[in-house]
């Protein structure tokens, strides 16, 4: 196994964690993802200390939850990605996080391998597609996802008016499906 | 399940995804989630944008960093929620009334209305609202933005007829008169992140009492 992150087969990580309880591969999975739920705390504006405490309890539910993640349903980035915001909304706000019913992503089958893939490749797409917008549009995306700002906050720090706001996000949006059809 | 008309915006998807809706719209969009496959499969779109960004940073970890997480494995798995089935509240509702739609403490809310705040933070309001079959609530305008899921029976207003899993986008400017068909009563999930304002006399007054 490669540590690049290219190479490496997360869904088999995640099979040793979830079947063997094995910790060797979950040092490989914390090794690459730790590192990045911290720094997506920070850019959610938790300190230091906050994002690394944060972070270790978002790893140890990735251990605990390893039965629940469906490859064919999402990346293991996607995955982490909706823990670690979970785990922000607790510990920020100290409000529940409602979640939509039957998104237990646990498969009882395997999931076929094709659609494995076929989500990896998409997801590479969008990253891609991420990659390539405009400043003004990548500024937008990542003040909705980092910032704890509603879109009529966004206004009023960016002296933008609320509709051009709205249609500016639903651009980049466009972009981005576009970039993935 | 499938002819559902009356989807939520993408923005407020994304918010969802990002985590930065009030508690009171969160639960909106899962309730709205847990019924609509489309905006399912949109909201698992923005869940890839989260995952693309959380890839592209880097933080260094502290020293003893997995081996506080290892401890911290060690201590247990948390308790995991019953996801409660019910056939009128979806399950992100039903967590919040403690039961099913027979476990809803109902309060009068005016002639043929009652309603049930839920729990959430106060940045945001949800409760259930119970409509009368073939009842008009009372002409209201509101402030912010209001969402209105149908959970049984159906309404219609000026922006249309709403059925079971519909959801009504309003917002500030829309003034609406919503009524309920004949037939079923209408029980509706409604969040606003303002107070309503309503026209008449009577139910301005019963604002403040009822919290609407
Ligand atoms: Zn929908």
């Amino acid at each position: 196994m490669s540590s690049d992150q290219g190479q490496t087969n997360w869904p088999l990580q995640m099979e040793k964690i979830r079947d063997a309880r094995d910790e060797a591969a979950f040092a490989a999975v914390f090794a690459h993802f730790a590192p990045r739920v911290k720094a997506f705390l920070m850019r959610s504006g938790t300190d230091a200390a906050m994002a690394e405490e944060c972070m270790q309890d978002v790893m140890a539910t990735v251990w605990h939850k390893a039965h629940l993640f469906d490859p064919s349903r999402a990346t293991l980035s996607t995955w982490i990605f909706t823990i670690a915001r979970n785990r922000k909304t607790d510990m920020l706000r100290r409000d529940r996080r409602p979640e939509p019913e039957d998104l237990t992503w646990g498969p009882e089958a395997e999931a076929p391998q094709e659609d494995v893939i076929a989500l990896q490749q998409e997801t590479t797409k969008l990253g891609q597609a991420l990659a390539m917008l405009p400043a003004k549009q990548r500024d937008l995306i990542e003040k909705a996802y980092f910032g704890d700002l509603s879109h009529s906050e966004i206004a009023a720090e960016t002296g933008l008016p609320l509709g051009t706001i709205k249609s500016r996000i639903r651009m980049a949006l466009d972009r981005l499906r576009h970039a993935m059809g | 399940m499938t002819d559902i008309k009356h989807h939520l915006t993408d923005s407020l998807l994304m918010a969802y995804s990002a985590g930065t809706l009030p508690e009171a719209f969160n639960l909106a969009v899962a309730a709205h989630v847990s019924l609509c496959a489309d905006c399912r499969a949109t909201l698992e779109g923005f869940d890839a944008v989260g995952g693309a960004l959380l890839d592209e940073a880097r933080e260094p970890l502290a020293d003893d960093s997995l081996a506080k997480t290892m401890a911290l494995i060690g201590q247990g798995a948390p308790a995991v929620r019953q996801i409660r089935v019910d056939p009128v509240l979806p399950g992100p509702v039903a967590d919040y009334v403690g039961g099913g739609i027979e476990a809803v403490r109902w309060r009068p809310a005016g002639i043929g209305v009652r309603q049930a705040i839920l729990p959430t933070s106060s940045s945001a309001t949800a409760r259930l609202l119970h409509i009368k079959a073939g009842v008009a609530v009372p002409d209201h305008g509101h402030r912010g933005t209001e969402l209105t899921l149908v959970l049984q029976g159906a309404f219609s207003d000026e922006d249309g007829h709403f059925k079971r899993g519909d959801i009504e986008v309003a917002t500030e400017a829309v003034e609406h008169t919503p009524i309920a068909d004949t037939g079923d009563d209408c029980i509706c999930l409604a969040v606003t992140d303002a107070p309503l304002r309503f026209k008449s006399l009577i139910p301005r007054l019963a604002q403040p009492l009822f919290r609407i």
